[in-house]
């Protein structure tokens, strides 16, 4: 994409399709790597399950069932019941649900956050650069799990929502750093300084020429923070500071389950599984992302090897 | 590179300060100890309910900054963190649980990089290999586990082995076994017993983020020029890769390590709570329930202090493996 808005004297605009050439190379590379293939099926099949699986059972994710307490998978309660003879399938699909909704929403608002603030960081320099690194390596010192639990008690009766900002508040830091170096080498390039002395406003250049070409970055960090984020809306909400009832997430079922799960293993299993695999695939896609879309690698992994003698062992 | 170091703490002194400030007064806005004593039954009347609060230098009617005035008074002049909730010491508590926490954080934490660095450098050393493959396969899939679930599978798993052998295998509550007659090496064999699964559920994370970043950094190096010119001027392909190769692909790694000791920080206290250990952790946890502030704060700063240190170590790790670095 540089090479053509380095040839390009008219700004290109922002969501102008990237060349079909790198386009067409960067899809092949996707499809060539088998982990981003699977990694986006077990994906989509998550989505699905999540969003059509409450259509599936008869059963609601709250109603009590005295009759079925604590009952094992059967052809009835496909997950098999807990204590009070709620369905567990349609609990963890409901949980599910949840937890996707939040780690997307986090990425989103994560993403934006820490690409404006690196990309104004970097490209306006001096005080303003100072100030959001101090805020950045301020908010470093704390684990944002501490702060979080601190101001969760606030939040009671807020609704989950709030818990989507505050994790996103949080999860933004160390993005913005790479963002802000990687600016700082793109401020000063031809097409940025040649954008400014036409007198293009900063913004417009941060937002039009600035981030388009770390989008790249941003999008395999993306990808990652989603899963990032499920982990830890599912701990957060374990230790009772994240997703509260009437609302289920996985979290909040695993923390149900947990004093269970030796004697009734699937009130935990099903839960825990589903979260560590929707996680592996989101991964499994960030990693692909990153070999199809870094410009600095040669042809995905294989390369690299061609470029090396393999040696046997002396 | 002292003056360098010097730089460098200084400006985390000036981070800490702020930081400590700010979670002071986000604790003092967020938890609210007068209704825990409103609660109490009887209910003790407001101006008692006042007192006691203004006698544990919590009273939400004085402003904010002064309460933290007199708290970090009693904090640089006495070495005083204040009283919890209960009107106990809070220095009496910290230093209890300190050891216990240090304990986990220091062998989990260099466990886990030691173990990372090592199987990274392994891996990339025999890329492709079947232990390449094995070892990629294992750290996504743990990288894709959250630490309390690695805990509670860890520990689920100990259950699973005193049910299955009708006695305890390996420890999974607390730090060592209460009344244990014997000596001291029954003593410290009790302890490495009691430390095995929390250290692992730990290190077990600290080894797969480490070995991803180790393997690319080393598979950099594996292609550099000056590798083959090491193994031309007639050094083994072995001490070749450890004293070019390794020291050279471990520089980048000093800065992911002050990252990753927030989530192993973080990581800590879960794995304290699940596995009984009453160490700091566990008691953030029990003290935002009990809207203790100085509790929560002292926590805090615990936890501002040991990423600091960690990061501080990283400058220093940095600035001496780098010849490049001379400020």
């Amino acid at each position: 994409m540089t090479t053509t808005v380095l040839t390009d004297t008219v700004p290109v605009p922002a969501g102008d399709p990237a060349p079909s050439g790198r386009l067409r190379l960067v899809l092949a590379r996707l499809t060539a790597a088998r982990g981003v293939l699977v990694g986006a099926a077990i994906v989509l099949l998550l989505f699905l399950l999540a969003f059509l699986g409450p259509y599936l059972t008869p059963w609601d994710y709250a109603t009590p069932n005295y009759t079925a307490i604590r009952q094992p998978p059967s052809a009835e309660h496909w997950f098999g019941t807990n204590g009070i003879g709620q369905d567990v399938f349609a609990q963890t699909v409901r949980g599910l649900q949840k937890s996707l909704v939040i780690g997307l929403l986090v990425a989103l608002f994560s993403t934006v956050l820490a690409s404006l603030v690196g990309a104004c960081a970097g490209y306006f320099g001096g005080w303003t650069d100072r100030a959001l690194m101090f805020l950045v390596d301020l908010m470093l010192i704390f684990p944002s799990f501490l702060i979080i639990a601190i101001v969760s008690p606030k939040l009671r009766g807020t609704g989950w929502l709030a818990f989507v900002l505050l994790l996103g508040l949080f999860n933004w830091m160390i993005t913005a750093r790479v963002v802000r170096s990687m600016t700082l080498s793109l401020k000063e390039r031809e097409f940025v300084r040649a954008a400014s002395f036409m007198g293009v406003r900063p913004f417009r250049i941060i937002l039009r020429h600035i981030l388009p070409n770390v989008s790249s970055f941003l999008i395999i960090d993306a990808t990652i923070t989603v899963g990032g984020a499920v982990m830890s809306e599912a701990a957060l909400s374990y230790f009772g500071f994240g997703v509260r009832a009437p609302d289920v997430s996985l979290g909040t079922l695993l923390a149900a389950g947990t004093g269970d799960a030796p004697v009734f293993p699937w009130l935990f299993y099903f839960a825990a599984a589903l979260l560590v695999l929707f996680v592996l695939a989101v991964n499994l896609i960030g990693d692909g992302l990153r070999d199809a879309l870094d410009p600095t690698a040669d042809a995905g992994r294989p390369a690299r090897t061609a470029r090396r003698p393999r040696r046997r062992n002396p | 590179m002292i003056r360098y170091l010097a730089k460098r703490l200084s400006y985390y002194a000036v981070l800490l300060v702020v930081a400590v400030f700010l979670a002071y007064a986000l604790s003092c806005t967020a938890l609210g100890p007068r209704a825990y004593f409103e609660a109490k039954q009887p209910r003790p009347s407001a101006a008692a309910v006042d007192r006691q609060l203004t006698a544990l230098n919590i009273n939400d009617r004085t402003p904010v900054v002064e309460r933290f005035a007199t708290w970090a008074d009693g904090l640089v002049f006495h070495a005083d963190l204040g009283r919890t909730i209960h009107n106990t010491s809070v220095n009496e508590e910290f230093g209890r649980r300190i050891w216990v926490s240090l304990r986990l954080l220091l062998i989990g934490s260099l466990l886990g990089m030691a173990l990372g660095v090592a199987g990274g450098a392994w891996s990339a050393v025999k890329q492709y290999r079947i232990s390449d493959r094995t070892l990629t396969v294992f750290s996504f899939v743990l990288l894709s586990t959250p630490v309390f679930l690695v805990a509670l599978l860890l520990k689920n798993g100990a259950i699973a082995a005193k049910n299955a052998a009708g006695h305890e295998v390996i420890p999974f509550t607390g730090y060592e076994t209460p009344n244990l007659a014997g000596g001291l090496g029954a003593h410290l064999g009790d302890w490495a017993l009691h430390l095995l699964l929390p250290t692992l559920s730990l290190a077990l994370g600290g080894l797969a983020t480490y070995s991803r970043y180790q393997r690319s950094t080393m598979l950099d190096v594996l292609g550099s020029d000056y590798l083959r010119t090491a193994e031309a001027k007639g050094l083994t392909r072995t001490r070749a890769l450890l004293k070019h190769g390794l020291r050279t692909a471990v520089i980048p790694m000093s800065t992911m390590f002050a990252y990753s000791f927030l989530g192993i920080f973080t990581g800590a206290a879960f794995t304290e709570t699940i596995f009984g250990w009453h160490g700091m952790g566990e008691w953030f946890i029990q003290a935002i329930n009990e809207q203790d502030i100085n509790a929560v704060v002292a926590v805090n700063l615990f936890a501002a202090v040991v990423i600091l240190a960690a990061g501080f170590l990283a400058d220093a790790l940095h600035a001496a493996l780098d010849p490049r670095v001379r400020y």
